[in-house]
């Protein structure tokens, strides 16, 4: 199967009942968007034929932004409000970015994550991102021919809850049905695996703009088991710009810049690099706006030296990703690399080095990410094809709770198969004791201050007891999306708490309403429209679901009262879908989940059943 | 005609109790189990399959982690019969093993201080041989013997070699950085 068929947009669609769906690499340097168009994952371009998007979102005071070549094109001229390499700061505080400094924009310290102050107003990186996606949205929707019913859009493995969440809220500021947030050293594996037939240990080298990753995955009769990963979600191409511009202002001996000519001098770094990989030598010239010149000559040999911290930080992770899956490096059948940064001839010789063999290249490194995305969209969104796989990921961090001596306890362990739940029992240290404050949080580090916050939450109203009497059970469980959340319970009297893990480093769902809202002002769209569409497509969907599985089991597993309820929520959603009320449309959507819950248990345990004795339920 | 989501984890892959154990039978099982309810299957349909799904793919992990580790699928065994392997109060371990520990402990602290890999991948090969032949006792304990009492004495053991080689690891990253 060829993978790397680039298509035109425009071209013909597929039939009527194959959903539109379409996976995302949203990626620090670049993004793209893939689909499967004939059985065949395909990057779809833009209207120039251009695969990759420039992840840059230009903010003025008086147009809608600009996203892609245009705004990467302005970031000398325009650097306070043309936002590069926004990823970075997805989910992180003004805390978390230790080299504040070296970025050219007026940071503004807001609670949970950074935001910036741009010309149409302040922005957070959420919604540069949602910028982003829009466009990709717009590209997929115009080379499709409709409506996309859902995304995959794929995070670094190594990516937090912090991280994780905002990308899931920028997808929904976008209007997008995301399906599956999927690590991108996976969705790169599934790309690899299917297109070569590939069984065995495999290891992904995954080194993007801002990103480092390191997955060790089995390959087996169509299961994608991901072993362990490891990584770090600040290293990637950005630092090896970032070590050559202060290679350029040492040699030139120039004092601190303005904001253009930082932007300046970065571009010139970033150019030399990605020379570096075809040339031993390039030349480095640039005039400032203070009339002093830079002209220097870089070899690939000063570049080793002032690059090599860089490189050795991403085999410390290598190593313990190797570890954590109980392997030695002679156990690894091929070594996959991914992110445009493994261009570098530096990072070939180190990778193929350190696994003793030549890394596997055949796959462009820029597109396999989005190419497996969309393959894994096409299924998720229900388009079976003939090959049908299964895909078992994992948790990057350990999670935990805080406890006494601001120590951190480990209640789900890194590399845990997700989905997961894990639960553990605390009691209170004081007598009469009637609340608890729960501290959840991620890192493998065992004091506090060394790990995430994730959210803080209380369990209230613990009938007073002696200390130690009460039992207090806390229940983690994260989804296949990798998000947390969490409940507890005072087992004694019952008392629950719960919190799905956001009020930290996420949106509220009233900032995503308030965006959106900000954002139609530029679009001319209509919020209600909008979200009346939203909800005729998602009821539809549902109503679709419902009726396949009433096809499938409905005769064997409910009585005709019960098929005669479903029935009728059925008939009611149906009858308010032509209505203009979204909220009723919603809550009749609601009614209709509510009425097929025992019926969706029951077919599960079929499943279940058909499973463990590979036959038919009436067989049994 | 309700499946019992809460059978013990052996009935749920369909497989006999015991110690010893066909790692491949339960491989394949947890793998077609899976295939049947991970959410993944499950994105296109209701938000009732989906929780469903949830529920049962998060089972199906759990009772698969329980049992693929030998030291796991001790302490779930014991649990079956009503004990708790790693409960406080039968912390009191032989003398003999905690002599051996204390060795093992400070010739980690020594090699940690010289930076000496190749001292801790020895150290860490002992411990791997003694726990591979104390896992060869804890499975007759378990499955001919019926000796849980002594067996959660070598779970527990298991335990403190388990920790004890994280602890290595460890200094493994801690002398790389």
């Amino acid at each position: 199967m060829a993978l790397l068929q680039i298509s035109e947009p425009g071209m013909s669609t597929e039939p009527h009942q194959h959903r539109l769906a379409a996976g995302i690499d949203l990626g620090t340097t670049n993004s793209l968007v893939a689909s499967v168009r004939n059985s065949v994952s395909v990057v779809l371009n833009d209207e120039d034929g251009r695969a990759l998007l420039p992840s840059v979102v230009r903010y003025s005071a008086t147009a809608a932004p600009v996203v892609g070549y245009a705004a990467q094109c302005a970031q000398s001229i325009d650097p306070h409000n043309t936002l590069v390499s926004v990823k970075r700061f997805m989910g992180r505080g003004l805390a978390d970015i230790t080299d504040a400094g070296s970025f050219p924009y007026h940071f503004v310290d807001a609670p949970g994550m950074v935001q910036f102050r741009t010309a149409a107003g302040v922005k957070s990186p959420v919604e540069a991102s949602a910028e982003i996606l829009r466009v990709l949205r717009d590209r997929a929707e115009r080379s499709l021919g409709g409506e996309l019913s859902g995304v995959v859009i794929t995070v670094p493995a190594y990516f937090d809850d912090a991280q994780r969440q905002a990308t899931k809220d920028a997808a929904k500021l976008a209007g997008l049905n995301v399906l599956r947030l999927l690590n991108e050293p996976t969705a790169a594996a599934i790309a690899y695996g299917l297109d070569n037939a590939a069984e065995g240990i495999y290891a992904v080298y995954d080194l993007g703009g801002g990103t480092f990753d390191i997955s060790i995955l089995r390959l087996s009769q169509g299961v994608f088991e991901v072993l362990a990963t490891n990584g770090d979600s600040a290293l990637g191409g950005d630092d090896f710009d970032q070590r050559v511009f202060c290679w350029i202002l040492e040699k030139s001996r120039l004092a601190a810049l303005d904001a253009k000519d930082t932007r300046l001098l970065l571009t010139k770094a970033r150019e030399a690099k990605e020379s570096l990989s075809e040339h031993r030598e390039v030349s480095i010239t640039a005039v400032l706006s203070t009339g002093e010149t830079v002209d220097l000559m870089l070899n690939a040999t000063t570049f080793h030296e002032i690059t090599q911290s860089l490189v050795n930080k991403t085999l410390a992770p290598t190593r313990k990703a190797l570890r954590d899956a109980g392997l030695s490096v002679d156990e690894i059948k091929g070594v996959v690399m991914v992110g445009g940064s493994t261009r570098m001839p530096r990072i070939q010789a180190a990778v193929a080095e350190f696994f003793q063999q030549t890394p596997l290249t055949n796959l462009d490194p820029d597109k396999v990410v989005a190419l497996g995305a969309a393959i894994q969209a096409n299924v998720l969104a229900g388009n079976r094809g003939e090959d049908d796989w299964l895909l078992l990921d994992v948790i990057p961090l350990s999670l935990g709770i805080e406890t006494m001596g601001g120590l951190v306890e480990k209640i789900v362990p890194r590399n845990t198969t997700i989905p997961a739940a894990r639960g553990q029992e605390f009691t209170t240290y004081k007598d009469g004791q009637t609340a608890m404050s729960i501290h959840v949080l991620q890192g493998e580090r065992e004091l506090v201050s060394d790990c995430r916050s994730l959210a803080k939450f209380e369990l209230r109203g613990i009938p007073p007891m002696v200390a130690g009497a009460a039992r207090i059970r806390v229940t983690f469980q994260v989804d296949a999306d990798g998000l947390l959340s969490v409940s507890a319970q005072e087992l004694k009297s019952g008392v629950q708490a719960s919190v799905t893990v956001k009020p930290a480093y996420g949106l509220a769902d009233e900032d995503i309403t308030r965006m959106l809202r900000d954002s139609y002002t530029h679009a001319k769209d209509d919020m209600q429209m909008r979200a009346l569409q939203e909800a005729r497509v998602d009821a539809q969907r549902l109503m679709d679901a419902t009726q396949t599985a009433l096809d499938e089991n409905a005769a064997e597993l409910l009585t005709a009262d019960e098929r005669n309820a479903i029935e009728a929520a059925m008939r009611t959603l149906q009858g308010r879908l032509d209505g203009s009320d979204p909220r009723a449309i919603k809550d009749a959507a609601e009614a209709l989940n509510a009425a097929t819950h025992d019926f969706a248990a029951r077919r599960m345990d079929v499943s279940v059943r058909e499973a463990l004795t590979g036959q038919r339920l009436d067989a049994i | 005609m309700q499946f019992d989501f809460n059978r013990n984890h052996f009935e749920l892959f369909g497989l006999v109790p015991g110690f010893a154990l066909d790692s491949a039978a339960l491989e394949q099982a947890y793998r077609a189990l899976q295939s049947q309810v991970h959410p993944d299957k499950f994105t296109h349909l209701s938000a009732a399959e989906q929780r469903a799904s949830m529920q049962w793919s998060t089972r199906v992990n759990e009772a698969y982690q329980a049992l693929k580790s030998p030291l796991n699928r001790a302490q779930y065994l014991l649990q079956l019969q009503g004990i708790d392997a790693l409960a406080e109060r039968d912390t009191a371990m032989p003398g003999d093993f905690l002599m051996q520990q204390m060795e093992w402990r400070e010739g980690m602290q020594e090699a940690r201080e010289a930076a000496d890999v190749a001292a801790l991948q020895t150290i860490e090969a002992e411990i791997t041989d003694t726990a591979q032949q104390l896992r060869a006792v804890l499975a007759r304990q378990l499955d001919e013997q019926h000796d849980y009492l002594g067996a959660a004495q070598s779970v527990r053991k298991l335990k403190f070699m388990d920790k004890l080689v994280v602890e290595i690891h460890d200094t493994y990253e801690a002398l790389e950085t």
